[in-house]
């Protein structure tokens, strides 16, 4: 017989399997478990409740992730559900996980380089193209087609590719 | 215009909120103003995103502001329902784009504060400040950087990029005051660690500014007469002009919706 600790405790399991399968729209390659931003699911008397935490300030992207963990959880049954915004600790893209950078580099997007925060930003920065591996790249544009990206160029096999930048 | 505007208990917390959300906003507005419209691609793309990085700012700081003030206001209330008068940004960052050199200069002084005040907010007492400003410092980092690069490329570019620029920095010179001031709402939020005395940055501000337009041969105005009234609602008559705009679908169809 299942008690109802352990149907909470499945419950919680069923919707973070849920939620950890919803893709950033922008980049479709990666999961917000990937990225980090899937934070928390929590059970309390059978309503689940889901913490995202936001990337880019401005990132457009969040509130479409919302709608579809609620999607994703309602496919699984769940209706009794809540999506919840945590600011702090900020995310960064240090807490994305290293499957994650390595489908962004198949996907042809430079990941960010790790020890996010001022020093990635500011430093100076080797970002290896993600087709051919040279670190001879330059910086085409510090802005690129989503907040998360700049546009670079490869020196050797001249393939211009986004990078995502360090946040 | 049809719908009236909401009235706001500005308590220490909520103005504080607001005047950044405020200034968040209406720089991310002017910003947004060029999407379509920038000298290049890669400008354009530049301007849009920074625009963007402003106004994920100021939702931020606007649903903080509605959490504090806990009168059943949100983000869009008060962006959409709130007059020229109960808006508290810098006049700074309500002036006109201009030319390109002028939007620059402008990005420039404010990102030339934004960078060293989130930072520094990020050790302000008040956790959700603090989590906002982890986010906005790092934009606002990325924002000097490129800004100060136009500076330097228009600055000591040809005669008349140099003189446009030039221009700009004389005329908006006077807003720039503004940026330091805190009031008797701030004192009580700035001694409980909760804000940051913007006095405080003013140095480094100075020594930002001062180091680009070295570089890139512009001059720093001489005359230390400072314009101010932004905080506390009096503004240019552009800010009028801009929430028109701004405003205009809610106003016109109230609780429109996507």
């Amino acid at each position: 017989m299942v008690t109802g600790s352990n149907s909470a405790h499945d419950l919680r399991q069923t919707a973070w399997n849920a939620a950890a399968q919803v893709v950033d729209p922008e980049i479709p390659v990666l999961t917000i478990a990937d990225l980090g931003v899937l934070r928390d699911v929590t059970v309390t008397d059978g309503a689940v409740e889901v913490a995202i935490t936001p990337t880019y300030s401005g990132c457009p992207a969040m509130n479409m992730i919302a709608l579809e963990i609620e999607l994703a959880l309602e496919r699984e049954g769940i209706r009794n559900s809540k999506v919840r915004t945590v600011l702090s600790p900020a995310w960064t893209t240090d807490w994305m996980s290293e499957q994650g950078r390595q489908k962004l580099k198949e996907y042809g997007i430079a990941p960010p380089q790790t020890g996010g925060g001022r020093r990635a930003l500011f430093g100076e920065q080797h970002v290896a193209c993600p087709q051919c591996g040279s670190v001879n790249t330059e910086v085409l544009s510090e802005f690129g087609s989503t907040s998360c990206k700049a546009l670079w160029r490869c020196k050797v096999c001249r393939e211009p590719f986004d990078y995502f930048k360090c946040h | 215009m049809s719908v009236r505007s909401i009235s706001v208990a500005e308590s220490p917390l909520v103005l504080y909120a607001l005047r950044r959300a405020d200034d968040a906003l209406i720089l991310g507005h002017r910003v947004s103003e060029w999407c379509g419209h920038g000298p290049m691609l890669e400008e354009d793309m530049a301007l849009a995103n920074m625009g963007l990085d402003l106004i994920g700012q100021a939702r931020e700081l606007y649903t903080y502001a509605a959490k504090v003030e806990g009168a059943g206001n949100d983000e869009d209330k008060y962006a959409y329902l709130r007059d020229v008068r109960q808006y508290r940004n810098l006049l700074l960052v309500e002036q006109p784009n201009g030319d390109f050199a002028r939007t620059i200069v402008r990005q420039f002084f404010y990102s030339a504060f934004a960078d060293p005040y989130w930072r520094a907010m990020m050790k302000s007492k008040d956790e959700t400040l603090a989590a906002i400003a982890a986010k906005s410092e790092k934009e606002s980092a990325y924002h000097l950087r490129h800004t100060s690069e136009w500076m330097i490329r228009l600055g000591d570019g040809t005669d008349e990029s140099h003189r446009r620029a030039q221009t700009a920095i004389d005329d908006l010179w006077a807003f720039t005051g503004e940026l330091f001031h805190a009031d008797q709402s701030d004192a009580d939020l700035i001694s409980s660690g909760i804000a940051i005395d913007p006095e405080s940055l003013r140095g480094r501000w100075a020594e930002t500014v001062s180091n680009i337009l070295g570089v890139a041969m512009l001059k720093r105005p001489s005359s230390d007469w400072m314009q101010k009234g932004g905080r506390s609602g009096n503004h240019t008559e552009h800010l009028g002009h801009l929430l028109c705009e701004l405003q205009s679908m809610q106003r016109t169809f109230p609780n429109a919706t996507w």
